[in-house]
């Protein structure tokens, strides 16, 4: 049993688990958006001198930094304590495709060394990508409304078609990203 | 107390995301590949089962358990250009940095520095987004 606990969790785990964690946040009389926080924290460091945008009660906002800061202890936990292995079971397709970009080790670690190995400070194209793509993340989500919590999992929840809208456009981008750019990346 | 009950909220939230993988730049990479049913298990699963708590919620006017207030979910917009902009540009660096903003905090967590850039660079996208925002067809 515990051995089974500490192998990767399958979809059918995770995905009603990530929906207790909305149940629990609507229960508890808030709401589930991960995204919200970037905007806080921007206004907490002062961005509303400058932009209207974000001028607004941040500290109300508190009790979702508690969330984000939860969620990187959970990050913490898990990885240090609750696995046996972090080497992730990709399919035999991806993997292949992978090793094409030079990623040799898909299916046996989390994360590619490549953009997130120790190494990746002496390599200014990794940099470039992860600033990219974390700029697009950003700036998409505040323009969105919400990202993979807010509309994919708590917008869809409750039939909101706007929600569904952003989803399709994650997706066209996301497509878009993993089809037609990216092979010209690596 | 509360700061507390939503602390371990996150917990739970970072345990499940780094446990199922969600938070693996492969897995994104391999859900829009179409070569694994997984990705697209954890979202299903957690929509329906999402969908069903909701309902239940709704159905028995469940109240606020901390303060006794009514449940009330916030309406999204009754516009489409910001949804479908928005979510191209996000889906754009979904797929390329491979982490959407929870999972960004679950990766730091874990130890993989880098995730720092993307997490900086994040704040500087919702920056601008505010910054240019009048300008921006909603």
């Amino acid at each position: 049993m515990l051995n089974y606990f500490l192998q990767p969790w399958p979809w059918y785990i995770g995905g009603p688990l990530i929906a207790l964690v909305l149940f629990l946040l609507v229960w508890t009389g808030k709401s589930f958006g991960m995204s919200s926080n970037l905007r806080t924290l921007c206004s907490a460091m002062g961005a509303g001198g400058k932009v209207p945008f974000f001028r607004f009660e941040w500290k109300r906002q508190s009790w979702n930094l508690a969330v984000a800061a939860g969620t990187i202890v959970g990050g913490f936990i898990a990885s240090q304590f609750l696995s046996s292995t972090t080497a992730v079971a990709l399919s035999t397709d991806t993997i292949e495709k992978l090793y094409v970009f030079g990623f040799t080790d898909a299916g046996q670690s989390f994360m590619p060394e490549y953009l997130f190995g120790a190494d990746m400070l002496s390599q200014p194209k990794s940099w470039l990508l992860l600033g990219m793509g974390g700029f697009l993340v950003g700036f998409g989500a505040r323009y969105a409304g919400g990202c993979t919590s807010g509309h994919a999992i708590s917008g869809l929840s409750n039939f909101q078609w706007p929600s569904l809208i952003a989803v399709i456009g994650f997706f066209i981008g996301g497509l878009f990203m993993n089809h037609f750019i990216l092979p010209f990346l690596f | 107390m509360r700061t507390f009950i939503y602390f371990s909220i996150g917990i739970l939230f970072g345990v499940v995301l780094f446990k199922s993988e969600v938070a693996s730049w492969f897995r994104i990479y391999e859900m829009f590949q179409f070569d694994s049913f997984h990705m697209y298990g954890v979202i299903g699963s957690a929509v329906f089962c999402g969908a069903l708590s909701l309902f239940l919620l709704k159905k028995f006017q469940v109240k606020s358990i901390l303060d006794g207030e009514e449940i009330r979910i916030a309406p999204k917009q009754n516009v489409w250009k910001r949804y479908l902009f928005g979510g191209v540009l996000f889906g754009l660096g979904w797929a390329l940095a491979g982490a959407c903003p929870g999972p960004m905090f679950t990766l730091l967590g874990a130890g993989f520095w880098p995730v720092l850039l993307i997490l900086f660079s994040a704040l500087l996208g919702t920056y601008c987004y505010g910054f240019f925002r009048d300008k921006l067809p909603h």
